[in-house]
């Protein structure tokens, strides 16, 4: 594949800027959209986070993205969900109470009491498997997170990494082509891009 | 582990940095990407950048000042000064900005937090906040017609909230700071940047009592800033502080010592950092 079609979902939530300048500068240019047409039709996707739970499934059931989510997942295309964008593709969440894509087996909860919420800073993923999305970057190296609430999947095979606050969570999950982060690698320097260029990476294996 | 974070802040005025950083004549010390890019390499964990900018219609230019580093540096990035309006902070999300951050007009218009918080996150609304200590002695904490009375200031009052202080000592407002922490927390602030006035600028240390009190009454990050003029001084701010994270300007502009040696030292010294 010579140039693949990244797609980046917009539901009206910030920070998708940074999402399409961290690809543009690694050399992969991607398509913000909020045309379900255009998630479906691209070789991957990227559902990018910020807000709350409840507002982001309001938005991606107004922009007719639900759908769009489920097929691009079911079709075995590679999707990365970062953050809310991750927290959304299990069943249900703490937050606002908000039912979820269920699209992975789990819930979203609260951080525990006795640590300050949002996490906010820069901490560590512990690799729980080898996996492609980390190739080049080193076991507990540092990443940025900011949020209140965390993935707990049913399925443990699909966790990659995990970070200690307050709890242990899972930072980084993986099943088949469906990747996610709770921190953001957009804001995460370096080590971040590296983690889009990996992602890529798949992208364009998964059209060969 | 969390690591603490090291943040420095920038000032601009009308898209330039002001205060450039003396030891890189070789390269444009008043742009703002290239000081963001430098401050990035040095291993900065965020980047703030505060708009001093006098006159309206030069306001503009923070946006694409906002744009253009976040184009280039993949690291967070806050922004504060003549935020007004929640359109005012959209604004600055949608340039590229992590968070925004509100100060006097926090005090001025509080609902603007919860408006700020309720459209955009908690996560994206930092309230900055300058307490300076009250002396009776001097006169100092009186009452002030019309706050609140769960956030004025009583005579048991260490710290009063004052607003406009980037005009000469600012304007008293009868508000307690650590009082008006929770406030800003339960309105729906994501974060605190805690500034001094007794300290700042006078290179002996961040205000400890200061940022302890504040730290310990509310469940957010606090970034303590105000008084850098020594590495000690990173270190007892957050041990003694209890700062989440730690925020200067001149040490590192003039080069007194740079964010990796910050770094390097604190983490000699057994507090968690990204190096």
């Amino acid at each position: 594949m010579t140039r693949p079609e990244i797609a980046v979902i917009n539901y009206g939530a910030g920070n998708l800027r940074s999402v399409v300048k961290a690809f543009e500068h690694i050399g992969y240019p991607a398509t913000v959209t909020t045309d379900p047409r255009k998630v479906m039709a691209a070789d991957g996707v990227v559902l990018p986070g910020v807000g709350a739970a409840g507002d982001t499934m309001t938005n991606l059931h107004a922009r007719g993205m639900v759908d769009a989510i489920a097929t691009v997942i079911a079709k075995k295309r590679p999707f990365f969900g970062v953050c809310i964008g991750l927290q959304v593709l299990f069943e249900r969440s703490e937050e606002d109470g908000a039912e979820c894509l269920g699209l992975l087996g789990g819930y979203v909860r609260r951080l525990p009491a006795g640590v300050k919420v949002p996490h906010m800073g820069w901490n560590q993923v512990r690799l729980a498997e080898s996996h492609p999305l980390f190739h080049g970057i080193a076991d507990d190296s540092y990443f940025y997170f900011v949020h209140s609430y965390y993935a707990d999947p049913t399925e443990q095979s699909a966790v990659v990494g995990l970070t200690d606050y307050g709890a242990t969570f899972a930072s980084a999950l993986a099943q088949g082509n469906l990747v996610g982060t709770q921190f953001h690698p957009e804001k995460s320097g370096s080590l971040g891009l590296q983690l889009y260029r990996n992602f890529v990476q798949r992208v364009v294996g998964a059209g060969d | 582990m969390l690591t603490k974070r090291i943040i420095p802040c920038l000032d601009v005025d009308a898209g330039r940095v002001v205060k450039g950083v003396r030891f890189r004549d070789h390269r444009d010390a008043g742009d703002p990407t290239e000081l963001a890019a430098f401050y990035n390499e040095q291993g900065a964990d965020e980047l703030v950048f505060y708009d001093i900018t006098a006159s309206a219609d030069q306001r503009a230019t923070m946006v694409e000042v906002v744009e253009r580093v976040s184009e280039e540096v993949f690291i967070p990035l806050a922004v504060g000064g003549g935020l007004r309006s929640a359109e005012d902070m959209q604004r600055m999300l949608l340039a590229g900005a992590d968070k925004v951050s509100i100060n006097t007009a926090a005090v001025q218009t509080p609902t603007l937090i919860s408006e700020g918080a309720d459209r955009f996150g908690s996560q994206c609304i930092v309230v900055g906040m300058d307490a300076q200590r009250v002396d009776a002695s001097r006169g100092e904490g009186r009452p002030v017609d019309g706050v609140l009375s769960r956030i004025a200031l009583e005579p048991s009052s260490r710290w009063e909230i004052r607003t406009h202080t980037g005009r000469g000592g600012g304007r008293a407002t009868g508000i307690d700071a650590v009082k008006w922490a929770s406030y800003v927390v339960e309105m729906g602030a994501g974060e605190i940047v805690l500034n001094s006035i007794d300290a700042d600028g006078t290179k002996q240390g961040y205000d400890l009592d200061l940022t302890r009190a504040v730290s310990e009454a509310v469940t957010v990050p606090v970034v303590a800033s105000g008084g850098a003029g020594e590495m000690e001084h990173f270190y007892d701010v957050v041990e003694a502080g209890k700062a989440d994270a730690v925020l200067a300007a001149s040490v590192f502009h003039y080069g007194t010592f740079s964010i990796a040696d910050v770094k390097r030292y604190l983490a000699g010294r057994g507090v968690p950092m990204r190096l």
